[in-house]
């Protein structure tokens, strides 16, 4: 048996549904999207007014921590290059400067002048030299008597008039090895009675070893010999025990994480980023 | 009969007279015409539409939000954070514009920190 449907009862349910749908429609036309994800690039403004300078002299860095690097050598160069490329700076070719040396030698005449001044005021030997400065550089607190270095605006600001008053990038690196025991936690594989993999976090005790760089960026006018800005930054990578990995891989490693902030200082960088827009 | 009555819905639906909009629909399609000149990389076109957005309906916390976002973008980060401030103030449960200003803090206030170490 077969009901007939009254037509009217038809046409209403037919206009019930295209009435639903239509107003759907409109209101996907309507509303879109609500939100939309956009990438913006942040301009950051340098860290310091380098604009009275058209040049820039990496003169050197008092460096130390590992025989494996030439430190000063290879700092200077990465940051000539750096600077080079993404800075407006025109960077000067010169020699790179043995500040270890230099300090020593600016040590030695203090020391030499602070005796004749007691000599003659009739003084004898006074015990330790305070203003000894380590030849071997190992760690840190070697690091700190050469501090005064950069604070002698006299002798930068000879080296600034020789190169015609640029910005003096200077300061002090350290490299060193780095051993650590300590709990890592990894993830171990495991496989169950039915062959079934998974992984579980184990926490094991390991040697691990690797390197750490500290370096401290010092900037200095070249027209007065004094410290406009100064930055330190410590970053260090560790290795399994059994890995050998080149000291200057390391190195380079290490410094591609600080050169982005070193750059900062003198250029305006861009931080790119993605953000929401909403409707 | 049915099919005139549905071309009246559709119709009144479609054709929304932008007479009897009120303000947040003004605002709106401000907002929406800044986006789209955003996604085009036209970033001065589009904050000048989402401050006029601001103007029409200053309790519209999606335009302060794309506001923010167009200063951040051209390095007017003051603005940027007041915008974030007043379109959390204006919606404090919305997750997106949070996330926008947590993003944009975390480089605010590393600019700060360095521009405190210049100053000393």
């Amino acid at each position: 048996m077969t009901v007939r449907v009254p037509n009217r009862t038809r046409a209403a349910s037919s206009l019930k549904r295209v009435t639903t749908a239509a107003v759907l429609a409109a209101a996907v036309v309507a509303c879109g999207p609500s939100y939309f994800e956009i990438p913006i690039e942040t301009p950051i403004r340098p860290k310091m007014d380098v604009s009275p300078f058209q040049r820039v002299l990496v003169a050197g860095f008092v460096a130390g921590g590992s025989d494996d690097v030439d430190t000063n050598l290879e700092t200077v160069r990465l940051l000539r290059s750096q600077l080079r490329t993404k800075s407006s700076l025109r960077v000067i070719d010169a020699d790179v400067m043995p500040l270890i040396e230099i300090a020593q030698d600016q040590n030695r005449s203090s020391v030499d002048g602070q005796a004749a001044g007691d000599a003659s005021r009739g003084g004898g030997d006074s015990g330790a030299d305070p203003l000894a400065l380590p030849k071997t550089i190992r760690d840190e607190k070697d690091l700190e008597p050469y501090e005064r270095l950069f604070a002698n605006t006299a002798y930068w600001k000879t080296i600034g008039e020789e190169f015609q008053n640029p910005l003096i990038v200077t300061g002090t690196v350290l490299f060193a090895p780095k051993t650590s025991n300590s709990i890592v936690q990894r993830d171990q594989e495991v496989f169950d009675s039915f062959g079934r993999r998974r992984t579980v976090p184990t926490r094991t005790f390991m040697e691990r070893k690797g390197f750490l760089l500290q370096p401290k960026f010092v900037f200095i006018d070249g027209r007065t010999g004094t410290t406009m800005y100064s930055e330190r930054y410590r970053e260090e990578i560790l290795y399994n025990a059994q890995q050998n990995t080149p000291a200057l891989s390391s190195y380079f490693e290490l410094m591609d994480r600080l050169v982005p902030n070193f750059l900062s200082a003198l250029s305006s960088q861009k931080i790119k980023g993605t953000r929401v827009l909403l409707n | 009969m049915a099919l005139r009555l549905l071309a009246c819905v559709v119709v009144a639906l479609l054709s929304a007279s932008p007479a009897a909009a009120d303000a947040r629909s003004d605002a709106k399609e401000q907002v929406s015409f800044g986006i789209a000149v955003a996604q085009r990389g036209l970033w001065r076109e589009a904050i000048y539409r989402w401050e006029r957005a601001v103007e029409i309906d200053p309790t519209y916390a999606s335009a302060f939000n794309d506001l923010a976002i167009g200063y951040e973008h051209e390095g007017q980060l003051d603005k940027a954070r007041k915008a974030y401030e007043k379109a959390l103030q204006l919606d404090p449960d919305n997750v997106q514009i949070r996330q926008n200003f947590e993003l944009f803090k975390e480089i605010n206030d590393r600019t700060s920190a360095e521009q405190d170490a210049r100053s000393q």
